[in-house]
Order: structure tokens, then C-alpha cells, then sequence
């Protein structure tokens, strides 16, 4: 059995015409948004109209990509599309997602309403999920666009860190939910529905509720919600919905979700999570991005650690021969830490055979600007 | 050896996702967890972390004791859910044997836990405040321990912590009274105590340093003490000290490709033309990396906080490493007397006191 893993070749997966979406997630840290900046700007060179959704990019990587100021549009990147293509970069803000959100379904008195609630205002700025939520939603507004205007073949989204969930996936369902959900609702209710039979049977329950939640946290607190809920309410077709389009789009055939992770054992157990659940949901896995993988140097570790001591063995070496022993010893460390990472990834190439795989080098520094951004992916 | 009054009880740590958090609080706590102390190991995120890297089954929300240090020390651990917390508030506060199973029914628990994250926060800190506040004689949960000597939070992100910790704001503006309103009111007097340290781990990388100095100017800011700069995952030097000037020599120049291409060439190696260009290489990298991490070290060291450096450990974390880490914390926590010392020392808010 072998356990070469099957190459994923990232030009090719961006280049090609049916790929429509890119998403790019895996645990913190791991280089979700430097490998989703990569594969647009190689995209866009090779003459695709793409943009790429940010999430927190490095101060310096979003100056390249001319997104320094937070201000959740599109903006081209200059020095980008030589080759007849374009790259449009952004910069997720996610209050202002939700706000915008908000402006597009309710009339100007009522959006003004509704973004005043300090309910709203917690839960657009800080509840758990928002984040991963607002991506999602500002994929779904990008699609929009482009489907409409043609002004974007390729979309690129990075996703927030997550590590044993893929929250981007369950933030949606989670937030509707919430909204959804039945305390809410029979909070809502009375505004509205009046007296339907199911909510009058559970009346009393909510009446006990009401009033302990009202003691504990206040009775402002279930106010604001239930306003809160009534004005959104009226104007969304329900969060679930928007929720489940966000949800189907991902799962579209035109969609290719990358797994980025770091080749130490450990972060590829997480990257095993990651593919487990996309499969489990049927979501398109195009593959996984091993990411700053050593390069061993051109000659074996054992061959490398000979030669220097020879170089250095006899007294009087010069100092071209101290420089090339040096070298050649930090080669064969780094040597010795490409091996390690080749066997993290047999070992996960054995629990997924399946899985393709891209493996990027490690450039000796951080990637900030698009010369570094277009060596990725050499 | 009993343990000084005076030390913090409370050490938060947090750090850019991924840095090394559960690491870091992990060691932390079996470092503190020595000479007969007894600590507490706490998570509020629901992801059992703690349980992964302490490779031990899943933790709840009543604390177990999951090691034993020298001297009867021990260390307990705890996974807090709101869930779980908003439930004994109930009890404790309304004695709600059955109206609990009323809320739970209608959906209020749900509700009122993932209602505001403020409110959240609230539920999860309020439980490490119990904990800081046990002493000997106060009720406690049954066969838990009746006094801690320090309590270790494995806390929310860099991006989150300091509205985290900021419990009073968060609920001002939205629980306006009742009890989870005072309760965050003293938990805001905990956390901006002298009782209290926030710890911020690290990687020396651009992206994990800048939020590093901006979490710790949005902590002081907010008035929460700051204590150490964890600096996780350090590369070991891989290279002594004269072979890094010769090294250098070469990235920078003054020594000259074709004069390796003979060294090496000398020593039998084919194709010595390409091997010296890539050597070539080779050096450069390791330049721009040491100036990049000597950049980001220079960074940190203008927080004027005490730094902590823990090594990379090459085959990952285990039983063994954490040792190694936590002995490593140890001697931050207690450095010393001897003439070496004036290294060790660390300035008044550092990890210890
Ligand atoms: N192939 C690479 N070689 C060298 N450095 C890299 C590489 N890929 C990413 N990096 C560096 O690693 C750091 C983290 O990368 P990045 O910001 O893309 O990660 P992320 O997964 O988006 O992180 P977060 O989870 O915080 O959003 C950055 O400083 C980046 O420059
Ligand atoms: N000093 C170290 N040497 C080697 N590996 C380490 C070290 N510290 C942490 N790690 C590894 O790095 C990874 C991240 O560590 P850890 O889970 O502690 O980070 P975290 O900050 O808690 O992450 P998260 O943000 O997801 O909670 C783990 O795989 C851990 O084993
Ligand atoms: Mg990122
Ligand atoms: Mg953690």
C-alpha cells in the first residue's frame, strides 16, 4: 500500500474555470490567509477575475494588498493582472456586515432602530459566531454580485481560526438558531401571534421564565431582546434561511475547500478533524495544504555532517571552508526536521489516502508582499 | 513549606490562537502545583483542551483531580460551561430545584446562556471567582478541595481577552440589575487586583507579536495586570556561535560563492557549483530569519515586561515535555539565590508575585 498521498496541484485547481469558490480554513495561525492572498494573486495573473475575502489579515500583508483601512469593499490591487486578469481584495468587517445586513431589509427608520438595540449591538460586535457568520454571509453577497455584474469569476475566502469545530460552518446554523429558537419565539410571540393554541400551552412556562431571567439579568435585558427579535422578525425571511443558501452554496460542485495546516503531528490530528467533517457535511474537499514544509538541501543529512567535519578537521581551514561547514550543518538540521515533517504527513496520508495534497515550502521569513505571496505557490 | 499569602492567585493566559495557550497554562499550573500547593487548572470554551494535552478523559464542570505533584501537591482541573454555571446560580439564588427543568423546558437556558456574550462571560468567570474565593470552612462542591493556592485560566484568545475580562462593561449596558450584575462587579474588583496576573504567550513571528503588543496595550488600558510575555516555541540556536559569523560572512558576501564552490568541491561533494549556490541560500534564510526574529524580540522587550522563552519542542507535547516546560516555569516562579541570579530576577509583576 502505498503511502504517497496524491498530488493537489493549486495552479491548476485556481486556473480552472469551474472553480468558482475558494475556502481556505484550518486551526489558527496555520496561513489560511496568506495561502487564500496566494492562490487569488496567482489566479488573477493567470487572468481570472477574482476577489479575495480576508479575514484579519497581518498589518503588513493587508498594506500590500492595498486593504490597510477596514472598509469591507472590494478594492483592486495594484500591481496585480499583467495578464488580463484582476484581483479585487477586502477586508471582512463584520459589524458592518451585520449592519448592512440590517439596511438592506428594513426601512431607514427602522434599520436605525434596530442597530440603536444594545441587544444588537452585543450580538453584531461579540457573539460567538458573528465572525464566521458575517464571512459567510459576505460570501453569499459576493456571489450575489458576481453572478449579477460578472465582475468576479473566482472567490476567494479566508475563514477565522477555529480548531475542533469549523465554526464557519456551524455559526450560521447557530445564530439562527438562536434567533429561531423557541424562548424567542414565545418571547416574541405575544406581539405578534397572539393566542395560537401551542404558545398558550407553554404561556405558563415562559411566565416563570420571564420572570427568573427578568430577576437575573435585569428586565431591560428582555425587553431590548424582544423588540430586538419583533423588528428583525418582520423584514428577514428568518436567519435559518440565509443561513441554509450560505450553506448550499458551499456545497456546490463549483466550491473547493482547502485544509490548511502546519506538517507537525499534532496539527495534522487537527487537519484530520477538519477533513472528517467537511466529508461528513458533503462538503467539496478539494484537499490539503501542507504549509511550511522544510526543504531538505541537495545532498542526504548523513553526506552533509561528513563533509562539514571534513572541512573543519584540519587546523588551518580558511574561512571559505568554515562558511560552507556551517551551511552545510544547518542543512542537515533542517534536513532532519524535513524528514520529521514527511513522516507527519505519511501518517496522515495513511488515515486519508483519499485526500490530495499540496505541499508549500517554508519561506525563511513571514510572507507581507506579492513577490512573497507569488513564490507560495512555485 | 507553606506557601506565601502574598503570591497572585489568579494567572490568565492567553495568546494568539494556536500560539500555545493550553500549553503554556498547562505547565504553568504543574509548575505552581509543587512544594504541597494545590492548584486549579481551569477552560471555559467547551473544546477540552485541557483534557487533550493532560491526555486525560474529558473534564466537566465540577473540578477532578488529575495530577499529584511533590510534597501532596496536587493538581485539579475543570472545564466551566454556562450551562452548567447558570443552573447553580439559579439554585443558589432561587433555591429552583424544578423551576430549572421549567426554563430548561420553554428553552430559557439556552436562551439566557448564548443570549449576550457579556452575560456568557459572566456565567463562565464567575465560576473561577468562586474558586479564588474558597477558603477553608466556606461551603464547596463535595469531595473538591477547600482552599486553592492558585488558579490557572486557560483563556480566550488575544483578539478576545480583554473584553473577556471585562465582565462590568460588558454587562452594564445590558443585565442592568439582579445578581449577575453584582456578581460582575466583583469579579471586575478580582481581576484588577494585585491578586491577579495576565500572562500573554507568544511566538517570536510578526503576526503573534503584533497582537501580542496590541492585546497587552488594550489590556493596560483597560487596567487588568499584565505579567509575563510567554515566548513559546522558540527555535533552539541551530548553529554554535563561530559557525554563525562564518555563516553570515557567506550571506553577507565576503566570502564568495566559487570559494565554497571549491570547499566543498575539496571534500568530494559532486556538483559543487549547485551545492554552493544553494548554501548560498541557506545562509541568507537563516539571516532574515535571525533579523526577523531579533526585530520581533526588540518588540517585545519595549513592553518592558518580563519575558519567558519555552523551547520547541521537537516531537511535540506529551507528559514529558510538559514536565520540561513546567521546570522551566518553575525556575521563572522561583528563581534562585545564587550568583547567577540577577538573570532570573524578574521585576515586581512578573509570573510569580
Ligand atoms: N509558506 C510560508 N512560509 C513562511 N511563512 C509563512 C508561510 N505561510 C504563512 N506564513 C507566515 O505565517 C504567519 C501566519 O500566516 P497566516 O496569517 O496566513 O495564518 P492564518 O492561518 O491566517 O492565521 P490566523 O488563524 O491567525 O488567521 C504569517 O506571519 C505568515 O507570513
Ligand atoms: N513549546 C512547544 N513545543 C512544541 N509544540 C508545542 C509547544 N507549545 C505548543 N505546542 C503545540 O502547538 C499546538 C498549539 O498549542 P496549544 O493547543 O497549547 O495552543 P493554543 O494557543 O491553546 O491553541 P488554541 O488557540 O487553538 O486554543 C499544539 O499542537 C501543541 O502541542
Ligand atoms: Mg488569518
Ligand atoms: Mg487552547
Amino acid at each position: 500500500m502505498s503511502r504517497t498521498p496524491t498530488t493537489l496541484d493549486l495552479p491548476a485547481l485556481v486556473t480552472d474555470p469551474a472553480t468558482r469558490i475558494v475556502v481556505c480554513c484550518g486551526s489558527g495561525g496555520v496561513g489560511k490567509t496568506t495561502t487564500a492572498a496566494a492562490l487569488a494573486v496567482h489566479a488573477a495573473e493567470a487572468g481570472r477575475s477574482v476577489v479575495v475575502l480576508t479575514i484579519d489579515p497581518a498589518r503588513r500583508l493587508a498594506q500590500s494588498l492595498g486593504v490597510g483601512e477596514l472598509d469591507n469593499t472590494p478594492r483592486t490591487v495594484p500591481g496585480v493582472g499583467a495578464g488580463g486578469g484582476r484581483l479585487d481584495a477586502m477586508m471582512l468587517d463584520m459589524k458592518r456586515t451585520f449592519d448592512d445586513v440590517v439596511h438592506a431589509h428594513a426601512d431607514p427608520q427602522r434599520a436605525a432602530q434596530i442597530i440603536a438595540n444594545p441587544f444588537y449591538q452585543s450580538v453584531s460586535s461579540s457573539f460567538a459566531g458573528t465572525q464566521e457568520y458575517m464571512a459567510m454571509e459576505k460570501l453569499g453577497q459576493l456571489r450575489a454580485e458576481a453572478d449579477r455584474t460578472g465582475r468576479w469569476d473566482l472567490i476567494v475566502v479566508d475563514t477565522p481560526p477555529s480548531r475542533s469545530a469549523l465554526d464557519f460552518l456551524d455559526a450560521p446554523k447557530r445564530l439562527g438558531s438562536f434567533l429561531d429558537g423557541r424562548f424567542v419565539r414565545l418571547l416574541a410571540a405575544p406581539a405578534k401571534v397572539g393566542g395560537r393554541a401551542s404558545v398558550k400551552a407553554l404561556a405558563g412556562g415562559v411566565a416563570v421564565a420571564t420572570k427568573v431571567l427578568d430577576k437575573l439579568l435585569g428586565a431591560q435585558l428582555l425587553r431590548d431582546v424582544q423588540t430586538f427579535v419583533a423588528a428583525l422578525d418582520t423584514m428577514f425571511g428568518g436567519f435559518r434561511e440565509r443561513a441554509d443558501a450560505t450553506y448550499a452554496l458551499l456545497s456546490e460542485p463549483g466550491t473547493a475547500f482547502l485544509v490548511v495546516a502546519a506538517p507537525e503531528r499534532d496539527a495534522l490530528r487537527e487537519a484530520r478533524y477538519f477533513v472528517e467533517r467537511l466529508a461528513h457535511d458533503q462538503m467539496p474537499l478539494a484537499g490539503l495544504v501542507l504549509n511550511r514544509v522544510a526543504q531538505p538541501g541537495p545532498i542526504g543529512v548523513d553526506r552533509a555532517l561528513g563533509a562539514a567535519l571534513q572541512l573543519t578537521d584540519g587546523e588551518e581551514s580558511g574561512a571559505a571552508e568554515r562558511a560552507a561547514a556551517a551551511a552545510l550543518r544547518l542543512q542537515a538540521s533542517v534536513g532532519a526536521l524535513a524528514a520529521r515533517h514527511r513522516a507527519a504527513l505519511r501518517g496522515f496520508a495513511a488515515a486519508h489516502p483519499g485526500v490530495p495534497v499540496a505541499v508549500v515550502a517554508a519561506a525563511p521569513t513571514d510572507v507581507h508582499d506579492l513577490e512573497g505571496l507569488r513564490q507560495i505557490l512555485r | 513549606m507553606t506557601p506565601s499569602p502574598d503570591r497572585v492567585r489568579l494567572h490568565v493566559v492567553t495568546g494568539k490562537g494556536g500560539s500555545g495557550k493550553t500549553t503554556v497554562a498547562t505547565a504553568l499550573a504543574m509548575a505552581l502545583a509543587r512544594d504541597g500547593r494545590t492548584v486549579l487548572l481551569v477552560e471555559v470554551e467547551e473544546r477540552q483542551g485541557l483534557a487533550q494535552t493532560l491526555d486525560t478523559p474529558p473534564l466537566g464542570p465540577v473540578e477532578r483531580r488529575v495530577a499529584d505533584g511533590p510534597g501532596g501537591a496536587a493538581l485539579w482541573a475543570l472545564s466551566v460551561e454556562a450551562r452548567a454555571s447558570l443552573l447553580e446560580y439559579l439554585q443558589q439564588f432561587y433555591r429552583l430545584g424544578r423551576a430549572g427543568s421549567v426554563l430548561e423546558k420553554v428553552g430559557a437556558i439556552d436562551f439566557a446562556t448564548t443570549i449576550a456574550p457579556g452575560v456568557r462571560d459572566v456565567l463562565l468567570i464567575g465560576k473561577v471567582f468562586e474558586a479564588t474565593r474558597r477558603t477553608s470552612g466556606r461551603p464547596h462542591p463535595k469531595g473538591t478541595p477547600e482552599h486553592y493556592d492558585a488558579i490557572v485560566l486557560d483563556a480566550p484568545p488575544t483578539g478576545r481577552i480583554t473584553r473577556f475580562l471585562s465582565v462590568n462593561e460588558q454587562v452594564a449596558d445590558l443585565a442592568k440589575a439582579g445578581p449577575i450584575h453584582s456578581q460582575a462587579g466583583a469579579i471586575t474588583t478580582l481581576l484588577h487586583s494585585d491578586q491577579t496576573r495576565v500572562h500573554v504567550v507568544t511566538l517570536l513571528e510578526e503576526m503573534p507579536v503584533q497582537e501580542t503588543v496590541d492585546a497587552v496595550a488594550e489590556l493596560r488600558e483597560a487596567g487588568l495586570p499584565v505579567g509575563a510575555v510567554v515566548v513559546n516555541q522558540a527555535r533552539a540556536a541551530l548553529l554554535d556561535e563561530p559557525d554563525e559569523v562564518a555563516l553570515l560572512a557567506l550571506a553577507d558576501g565576503t566570502i564568495d560563492v566559487p570559494a565554497v564552490a571549491d570547499a566543498v568541491g575539496s571534500v568530494g561533494i559532486d556538483d559543487p557549483q549547485r551545492v554552493a549556490g544553494s548554501l548560498l541560500d541557506t545562509a541568507r534564510g537563516y539571516r532574515d530569519r535571525l533579523d526577523l526574529e531579533a526585530a520581533q524580540y526588540d518588540l517585545l522587550e519595549q513592553l518592558g515586561l518580563p519575558l519567558v522563552l519555552l523551547p520547541l519542542l521537537p516531537d511535540g507535547i506529551d507528559g514529558g515535555a510538559l514536565a520540561e516546560l513546567a521546570d522551566l516555569l518553575a525556575e521563572e516562579l522561583d528563581p534562585e539565590p545564587d550568583e547567577d541570579a540577577g538573570q532570573l530576577d524578574l521585576p515586581e509583576n512578573g509570573l510569580a508575585r
